[in-house]
């Protein structure tokens, strides 16, 4: 196998509070590789864990420990000086199309600026056929954020990351600030885009149907660790950890007629990252759980009956059939 | 059914905001109703004025900037007539509201018993004791652990879904008749959505009350509501069961936000099929139907009628929707 553009080993990253002496466990021991034009798509809630992965990948951020390599270099601690020549082949796309936007500079500005820095010259022509290529009128270039709505706004976020050529493109949530409509159209744009220009995403949102119609891969996350990753339809159509039934019974349906019953209606809530609970970090919410899995942590491995570079990491998953038809439900709440 | 229901009933709500760049029409001529026991989603975009609706409902609306005509009436009285006092009396006991940010609607400086408490203490006049005990037996009821012991938490000590809880708590201690949840479930993940929606169910069969629930999400309203509104501009486009909008959607608008959204069962590797364009401005609507631009199949009807006249709900029929294309032209775009 050809050496994947982008691979986390062991990747960790602790945020100390320092007030109360205890520390956050964001991501906790992640590993997994994006290939050339790949897409990956990364899942989970709110703490899980996931935008700090992304911010890790676009070294934003230094890990606490574990290694990030690109291209085979381990850019994990590099200087900023260093990081330079490398930055603008990693890209960033944000959630909130408002707060990461200059509101006092041009459009123009906006995506000329990043060229600049990086030793591009930015020309009104070549910014131009960028926000032709994101589906903005190439004449508002001159406009400032506050003209455009939300989702065109998001176009401009989109042609700044692009501005600079990059190879992989970090896009965190660049849908969900989104109305439904549009959602759909900055979805096909960066379709278009990975598939006409070749970049690889590292593609994160808590929405799993969204994730699916993106991503050639998918890795699920729970409290700071990877539960479950593989090919998309492998998982998709036959997830093997509880976690990820739960989310994908939660996807919603506009379909009356889906019978509400096979839904999981998991119990509580995700516990603290700070002191997350032993063994097994789902086994809290778990209607499977048992004394094994506050024990043992669950390795992720690839389980009898699943694809190559399916990996679940479960002590008692569930069985490899199609999705709905072995729903449990949580015994809490029936 | 939706047109003549007998305990709310909305009739020619406009509300208009004055601005320096114009007047801004957020609702513009909306009719609607429901029964009590009964759940109607209102469905739509940002800007679409949904919950600009709810707002005016409640009277929470500030005469200086705004101006709201229309009638609002519940049970028989007139809501944007009624004083400032008799709106205050109402609020909390008869119409409550669940906003969709719980981190931003509770007090931080108060503990979440003290919340729930005072909206007992006020209307009932109940005394601080007993409405610490209701107020540990709301949290009960809404599924908050160790209620006795959270009583004297506060906002910031809860997680996102339990604060969501806590906001229904207070929103029903005074059993309301009428409950407006505007995106209850937005701000929670997905799988703590749905014990969100199963509690407000539960209490709606307790307790009978009707429950508009606000939203842009279409799972959420194939999940609770028994009638729907879709709301576009300012208006109505789209009424009736869940079943006749999400089954046979009327107007190309729903097509739209029933297509562009990703579900499990669509190909992934199709494009989604988005609404083309923006929704407009609401200092300069469009002329006709405030859809036309954004519309596909404007062509399909004769002589420009989309682009000059204002298509209108259907006043009398359950399910209807304010699109001039015939239904024999629908269904062959349909298929």
């Amino acid at each position: 196998m050809a050496e994947p553009l982008l691979q986390l080993t062991e990747l960790t990253k602790h945020f100390p509070l320092k007030r109360r002496r205890v520390v956050v466990h964001a991501v906790d021991g992640i590993s997994l590789s994006i290939g050339e034009h790949e897409s990956l798509g990364l899942v989970g809630e709110s703490g899980c864990g996931k935008s700090t992965a992304g911010r890790l990948v676009a070294r934003l951020q230094e890990p606490t420990s574990g290694t990030v390599s690109y291209r085979g270099q381990d850019i994990s601690h590099w200087s900023r000086r260093r990081m330079r020549p490398i930055r603008s082949e990693i890209q960033m796309i944000f959630q909130d199309p408002y707060a990461s936007l200059n509101p006092r500079h041009t459009v123009g500005t906006i995506i000329g600026g990043p060229m600049e820095v990086n030793g591009l010259r930015p020309t009104e022509r070549g910014i131009k056929e960028l926000l032709e290529i994101v589906g903005l009128n190439p004449e508002h270039y001159n406009r400032f954020p506050h003209e455009f709505s939300g989702g065109q706004r998001q176009r401009i976020g989109v042609a700044r990351a692009l501005a600079l050529k990059p190879r992989l493109i970090v896009a965190d949530e660049p849908v969900s600030a989104l109305d439904v409509s549009i959602q759909a159209q900055v979805v096909n744009l960066l379709q278009r885009l990975r598939r006409e220009m070749g970049i690889a995403f590292l593609f994160i949102a808590h929405d799993l149907a969204v994730v699916r119609h993106f991503s050639q891969r998918v890795a699920v996350m729970y409290l700071g660790k990877i539960v479950e990753i593989g090919d998309r339809d492998s998982l998709y159509e036959r997830p093997r950890h509880p976690y990820t039934h739960a989310l994908l019974s939660a996807v919603p349906d506009p379909d009356p007629d889906t019978p509400r019953r096979e839904r999981i209606r998991l119990a509580g809530d995700v516990p603290s990252p700070v002191n997350p609970p032993s063994g097994c970090r789902f086994r809290t919410r778990c209607w499977k759980a048992r004394d094994r899995c506050a024990l043992e942590e669950p390795p992720l491995v690839r389980l009898g009956g699943n694809a190559e570079g399916h990996l679940t990491a479960c002590h008692f998953p569930e069985a490899p059939t199609t999705h709905g038809s072995d729903v449990v439900l949580d015994p809490a709440l029936s | 059914m939706i047109p003549d229901p007998s305990f709310l009933t909305v009739r020619d709500l406009y509300v208009q905001f004055k601005t320096e760049d114009g007047v801004v029409k957020a609702v513009d001529g909306l009719s609607f109703g429901l029964d009590r026991g009964r759940t109607l989603g209102i469905v739509g975009e940002s800007g679409s004025g949904k919950s600009v609706t709810s707002m005016a409902v409640m009277g929470l609306h500030d005469p200086r900037y705004s101006e709201v005509s229309g009638e609002v009436w519940l049970d028989g009285e007139n809501l944007l007539t009624a004083t400032p006092r008799r709106m205050e009396a109402l609020r909390g006991r008869k119409v409550a509201m669940i906003f969709q940010d719980s981190l931003s609607s509770l007090s931080p400086f108060h503990t979440v018993g003290s919340q729930i408490g005072e909206v007992l203490t006020k209307h009932t006049g109940a005394s601080r004791r007993e409405a610490r005990e209701r107020a540990i037996e709301m949290l009960a009821r809404v599924g908050i652990p160790q209620p006795k012991l959270r009583v004297d938490a506060y906002p910031h000590e809860f997680s996102g879904g339990m604060r969501q809880r806590a906001m229904i708590a207070m929103a029903l201690v005074c059993d309301p008749e009428l409950v407006i949840a505007d995106e209850p479930t937005t701000a929670l993940d997905v799988t703590v959505q749905a014990q969100i929606l199963d509690l407000l169910k539960a209490l709606q069969e307790e307790t009978g009350s009707a429950i508009i629930m606000i939203t842009h999400d279409l799972g959420v309203i194939a999940d609770v509501a028994d009638e729907v509104m879709v709301m576009y501009a300012g208006r109505a486009i789209e009424r009736g069961t869940r079943r006749e909008v999400l089954k046979a959607p009327g107007h190309p608008y729903t097509w739209g936000l029933l297509a562009s959204m990703p579900h499990l069962a669509t190909d992934p590797d199709s494009p989604l099929r988005p609404v083309r364009g923006t929704p407009p401005s609401l200092l300069t609507l469009p002329s006709g139907c405030p859809f036309h631009p954004r519309c596909d199949y404007a062509d399909r009807v004769p002589v420009d009628l989309c682009s000059t006249e204002r298509p209108d709900l259907h006043p009398r029929t359950g399910h209807s929707s304010a699109c001039y294309l015939s239904q024999t032209v629908k269904d062959q775009i349909r298929g």
